[in-house]
């Protein structure tokens, strides 16, 4: 690779969101032809680390950055991800941005036609010009050449395996001209294995005609095959830069993760006597977009916290919602020495479970009604509390002891609110969060379920969330299973921890087990030594 | 300063128009030599002939079901309990309540199968719902000619069979709610005591419908269907029952407005009616999600008060009939301002 | 997939076609109408709707649904038929003169009918025909109250007795036919109005040639996905409001060659059924809310109008009642609609879910097959 001068240039990057670091002074270099693997856990940085690069509205809006970007000898500032791709710069996302009703060729040049022009341009413009079907058809294939791959230009992207769309989406950026940069957010996510392989072969392939490539993955065994240098993203920090020919996966692994640890609550958390087991899932699948689970096995004792954690994708929101009846699943759950049944919330929620969901705005609140409601809704709902008689005939809502509820709430948990009757769309996301925690408590459920409690909440916020669920389980002896992104809350707080990978249970450690055990786990590095040992 | 601009964004400055034209042609009323006094007391009367078909809107409405264009069903259960009472020659008090009676069997039917349908073509609610409605009105104007009526009140006289466009219900149950303990000021004004109590009790049992268990989760599920959803509430049956509930607050109502009336218009009559109606509770302030008992009575109100005081002030202020172009303008630019509002459901 | 599922879908996705020539099979011989008159009709009817019809393509091209709004285009034609009328213009020469006056009105309406669905995305339709109706307010006051009186008429024949405002029915004599009886072919029996056809021939070709250009490609890309066409550049909104505005000033042309056909004009009534027959008769030829094709058109309108024919005729023949036939026609229709958008909202999700299948299907196949051993044991 020698001493070119280097493509892009990323000069002491920082970047907060209101305060809420995400980036911190982040500086690395790519050379034209070069392969940079990007890794860190979810929330280091990425995501934020792009979105700057491709000029999203979202970081002006927000107060811009600090630093400097550099590419192709230039300081860029792009306004828009138009510009971004004027001057060169593609990304393929992780999901596809394909109209499935087009070909093959038809995605590939998506508003970037060949056209011919006719008399009627003078007047109209340049969108009355005719399309050159055939010109469009050769760029496309040329393009597909390009990437070395074989694809049908005339098929309907709709009755593509997944692996053609994915190969299509990168044919599109690659068909711009002037193409010198390519960004890939987790191209494998969605690939069979072989396909996998076929797509970093066809990186490398342009990577050899000079195009440089960013590469985000959290399959590591990928990031190391194909990228010459690895970036390692952690809290916001560039923690490595340097060759991969100079690591392992088992280093990365533990970059990625390795973050000073408290040790006292450890200590307090290592040492419970816990009772006898209380709940089991059995093969559990759940089809939930994004995050589909495959076949999930685990036990929790009675008064345990378990703890789920993974990398985004791979299955671990699926497992409490699709206990939770919310996406189609099977399998079995058994609760309590009795098998609980799936695919109806409504029966879960009687036989005593409690669920918090994950999307707080979408599925958690009533954003437009009171906080009596959203507190007392599913109580009132299952069992028929909050309810009282009226003239003797019929049972009508009890304003009086919602508020009363709520109210007991606001003070228990602290929650910041002008009073009972505030819409739950005004508070803040920290305050959200508590009433979600609240609706869930006011069921008295026997076994309670949080997905990603701290997501979108300030720091100060997510301490009070995770005190008030510790201090649950320690009252009251409430089973909590709690689904999180951050390992760190994870080992503050549960008794053991799942790791899921590709859909299923990569294994279960302990909280004071090591950095790099967990950083293996989730990298699915795991993965190869398991098959080995089946073979 | 920000506080009234904020009101304004948030009722909407077409409503705000809508009142005070209606309060300027109440001022205006007297000097153009309409009665004061005979011109509230029509608008008192048909505030209660409309109010419960305004009414209709709301479970549909709270529900997420948007604006019920298709209250034609309603209606036509409506039609075939008013029909069927004269049928079965029933007079005075008794012959409203049978009508109100098989309204309402018809009306749970057809609201229930009706609710099915809806419930499998989510987001496309309203422009089905109104060819449905067209449809079903269609459908019963081919039955009204062959059901086998043969009261001599109702059917064409000289082929003995198949009913008359307008049937009226003089002699059987004409103005029962109307004259029911009606309180008379002079010769212009009268107070119509038994049908507002109609229609208050109507929207008493509404109201204290919304606010029993199943009501409450009605609202949820259109305030947020995937909440109602994960708290083991089912959306579809919730969405069914208030469907039904909306067809039978129809089917009552067309009772209602023709006992006032006095007349029954069967065939294309009801193709329409659904839009004053949604008019009215538009312009009450509520939204496509939203709709509360205040907005149907300010609605009704403000509506039927505009439609009685332009054709007599407008027509003798300017001379002309211009007060047919002033509803439907008034009317289709509510329900066109509410469907373009950036729908304030945060998501 | 098995055999008889896939006769079950193509059954499904035609069901309307399917349905409508079985009615027109068992309607025609009680109609007791001769093929010969029945063609005839059909010839004239296919010259007197295509237009209108084929207005509607480039909105559902656009993903925007049936464009009900398309009635603000036949008032713009109206309104252009009134002043020729006024100003004496007889012949062909009133009919380009009408359609003349009626292009830029019939532009800045479809402009305003675009903008306002924009506004409204995802109920498109729902807003075109509440906005059609609040239209019909601002046509019925410029038509009965400021002709006449601010908007100068020449002929008082056309005015109200009172001195301004258009009378109800406007005499087109004028213009009667001016289009058809430019070049009246006689073939056996049947009188064919070429000209006609050949104006509806240069709008077929205008629109498959659309189809070819920049701007049609971009149409048919926002109209699968609006998402990703604004994600690649193709500036979404201008797209949707060029799509309604072509559709307007079709509509306006259309409701022009219709009325010289029917040779006189319900001024305040002409254009209410005008979206509903078009809209009726494109669903008919098995067309959906989000597809279309020439074919749906011309087959829809040939079994509309058969249907519409022949069905008063052959209700009083079996009923004894020509109104039974009245209603059942009207009811056919609406029918038809309501019945094609609930066929689609169901096939729309039923595709959703079969998507999600191939999707799953197709991931890392390997894991979903252990999953299920796992839950068959």
């Amino acid at each position: 690779m020698g001493q070119d001068s280097p493509l892009l240039s990323i000069q002491h990057v920082s970047k907060d969101f209101y305060g809420n670091v995400v980036l911190q002074d982040v500086s690395f270099d790519i050379k034209p032809g070069e392969i940079i693997g990007l890794v860190g856990e979810n929330g280091a940085g990425k995501t934020t680390l792009m979105r700057i690069l491709f000029g999203m509205p979202v970081i002006t809006e927000t107060g811009g950055y600090q630093g400097k970007i550099v590419f192709d000898g230039h300081e860029t500032n792009f306004s828009s991800p138009f510009d971004a791709l004027d001057a060169g710069i593609g990304m393929v996302h992780q999901e596809f941005s394909l109209i499935s009703g087009f070909t093959t060729t038809e995605n590939i040049l998506l508003n970037n036609e060949s056209m011919k022009p006719n008399f009627l341009n003078e007047v109209f413009g340049d969108r009355m010009s005719f399309l050159d079907r055939s010109d469009m058809k050769q760029r496309a294939v040329k393009a597909i050449q390009k990437l070395g791959v074989k694809l049908n230009p005339d098929m309907l992207i709709s009755e593509m395996p997944i692996g053609h769309r994915q190969f299509t989406e990168i044919a599109r950026e690659i068909n711009r001209e002037k193409i010198k940069l390519l960004v890939l957010d987790e191209p494998t996510a969605v690939l069979t294995e072989s396909e996998a392989e076929v797509l970093l072969t066809s990186l490398r392939n342009l990577a050899a005609k000079g195009i440089s490539i960013i590469f985000i993955s959290h399959r590591l065994q990928e990031v190391l095959s194909v990228a010459d240098t690895i970036v390692v993203l952690r809290d916001g920090k560039a923690v490595k830069n340097l060759p991969s020919k100079e690591c392992s996966i088992r280093d990365i692994a533990s970059w990625m993760v390795g973050r000073s640890m408290t040790s006292e609550s450890d200590a307090e958390v290592a040492n419970r006597k816990l009772a006898d087991e209380y709940f089991r899932v059995e093969h559990l699948w759940v089809d939930m977009p994004g995050e589909t689970v495959k076949d999930v096995n685990f036990t929790v004792n009675k008064g345990e916290i378990f703890g789920i954690g993974g990398l985004a994708g791979q299955g671990k929101l699926g497992i409490s919602n699709g206990i939770m009846g919310l996406y189609p699943g099977g399998g079995k759950v058994i609760f309590d020495g009795k098998e609980a049944p799936l695919n109806d919330p409504r029966k879960v929620l009687e036989i005593g479970f409690a669920f918090v969901s994950e999307d707080r705005r979408g599925v958690g609140l009533l954003l437009d009604e009171s906080l009596e409601w959203n507190i007392a809704f599913t109580s009132m709902q299952i069992k028929n509390s909050h309810l009282k008689k009226m003239l003797k005939l019929v049972k009508i809502r009890d304003d009086a002891s919602m508020r009363k509820l709520t109210e007991e709430y606001i003070k228990l948990l602290d929650i910041k609110c002008t009073g009972p009757s505030q819409k739950a769309k005004e508070l803040s996301g920290g305050n959200q969060q508590k009433i979600c925690l609240a609706k869930a408590f006011a069921m008295k459920p026997s076994i309670l379920f949080v997905s990603e409690p701290t997501r979108g909440i300030d720091v100060g916020a997510k301490k009070l969330v995770l005190d008030t669920l510790i201090r649950y389980n320690r009252e009251y002896g409430t089973t909590i299973v709690i689904v999180s992104s951050e390992l760190e809350e994870l080992r503050s707080l549960c008794d053991r921890i799942a790791i899921i990978d590709e859909g299923s249970v990569a294994g279960i450690l302990e909280p004071t087990a090591p950095l790099e055990e967990f950083g293996m786990l989730m990298s699915g590095a795991f993965e190869s030594n398991k098959e080995a040992s089946h073979a | 300063m920000l506080k009234v601009k904020e009101f304004i964004r948030d009722f909407g400055w077409p409503r705000l128009i809508i009142f005070f034209f209606l309060v300027f042609m109440f001022i205006a009323a007297p000097f153009v030599g309409v009665r004061l006094d005979a011109s509230f007391s029509d608008v008192l009367n048909r505030f209660g002939m409309n109010a419960i078909m305004v009414l209709a809107m709301v479970p549909m409405v709270q529900s997420g079901c948007g604006l019920n264009f298709g209250l034609p069903l309603g209606i036509i259960s409506g039609l075939l309990g008013a029909t069927i009472s004269i049928q079965l020659g029933v007079t005075g008090f008794g012959g409203f309540l049978i009508a109100v009676f098989i309204a309402l069997f018809f009306a749970s039917i057809l609201g229930w199968l009706y609710g099915l349908l809806l419930n499998k073509v989510k987001g496309e609610e309203m422009t089905i719902a109104m060819y449905v409605g067209f449809a079903s009105v269609m459908f019963m104007s081919i039955m009204w000619l062959v059901l086998p009526y043969n009261s001599p009140n109702m059917v064409w006289g000289y082929a003995g069979k198949g009913l008359r466009t307008t049937i009226t219900v003089e002699g059987y149950w004409l103005r029962v709610l109307n004259n029911f303990l009606a309180i008379k000021f002079g010769e212009f004004f009268v107070i119509p005591t038994g049908l507002l109590l109609f229609v208050a009790l109507c929207v008493l049992i509404v109201y204290v419908f919304m606010r029993t268990k199943t009501g409450t989760a009605m609202t949820a599920v259109g305030s947020n269907p995937d909440f109602a959803r994960a708290s083991g509430v089912s959306v579809d049956r919730m969405r069914a029952i208030s469907v039904m509930l909306s067809t039978m607050l129809g089917a009552v109502g067309i009772i209602v407005y023709e006992q006032s009336f006095g007349f029954i218009q069967l065939y294309t009559g009801p193709l329409y009616m659904a839009f004053p109606a949604v008019a009215a509770i538009l312009i009450g302030g509520a939204s496509v999600n939203k709709a509360s008992m205040l907005n149907v009575l300010v609605g009704t109100f403000l509506f039927q008060g505009l439609l009685t005081m332009t054709p007599s002030v407008i027509n003798s202020l300017l001379q002309n009939d211009m007060s047919e172009v002033i509803r439907i303008v008034v009317s289709n630019g509510m329900i066109l301002y509410a469907l373009t509002r950036k729908t304030k459901v945060s998501k | 997939m098995s055999g008889k599922n896939k006769l079950g879908r193509v059954l499904a996705d035609n069901a309307v076609v399917i349905l409508f020539i079985l009615l027109s099979v068992i309607a025609i011989p009680f109609s007791g109408f001769s093929v010969q008159n029945i063609l005839q009709e059909m010839f004239t009817r296919l010259g007197r709707n295509s237009f209108l019809v084929l207005a509607l393509l480039l909105p559902i091209y656009a993903g925007m649904g049936l464009n009900f709004g398309m009635t603000l285009g036949a008032m713009a034609g109206q309104i252009g038929l009134i002043m020729a009328i006024d100003w004496g213009i007889a012949g062909w020469r009133g009919l380009v003169f009408a359609a003349l006056v009626g292009t830029p009105l019939s532009i800045l309406l479809g402009w305003i009918c675009g903008a306002v669905m924009n506004r409204a995305k995802g109920r498109e339709m729902v807003t075109g025909y509440i906005l059609a109706f609040f239209m019909n307010g601002v046509y019925m006051f410029l038509v009965l109250f400021t002709m006449g009186a601010v908007i100068p008429v020449r002929s008082a024949t056309i005015l109200l007795t009172r001195g301004y405002g258009i009378r109800n029915t406007l005499n087109l004599d004028l213009v009667r036919a001016s289009l058809d009886k430019l070049l009246m072919l006689r073939i056996g029996p049947f009188f064919i109005p070429v000209a006609t056809y050949l104006v509806i021939a240069v709008l077929c070709v205008f629109i498959v040639w659309f189809k070819k250009t920049k701007l049609g490609q971009d149409m048919r890309a926002v109209g699968h996905d609006l998402v990703v066409a604004d994600s690649a550049g193709i500036p979404v909104e201008r797209t949707r409001i060029i799509a309604v505005v072509i559709s307007t000033v079709l509509a306006c042309y259309g409701q022009i060659i219709f009325l010289q056909n029917m040779g006189n004009m319900a001024t305040y009534n002409a254009h209410d059924q005008t979206g509903f027959f078009a809209v009726a008769a494109i669903l008919v030829g098995g067309a959906s809310v989000k597809k279309a094709s020439l074919l749906n058109a011309f087959l829809g309108i040939f079994l509309l109008h058969l249907m519409f024919y022949v069905s008063p005729r052959a209700g009083q023949n079996l009923f004894g009642s020509a109104m039974i036939g009245e209603y059942f026609r009207q009811f056919v229709g609406y029918g038809v609609i309501a019945l094609s958008l609930v066929l689609y909202a169901w096939k729309t999700r039923r595709d959703a879910v079969f998507a999600r299948e191939v999707l799953k299907n197709n991931g890392s196949s390997g894991h979903s097959d252990a999953a299920k051993e796992g839950a068959a044991k």
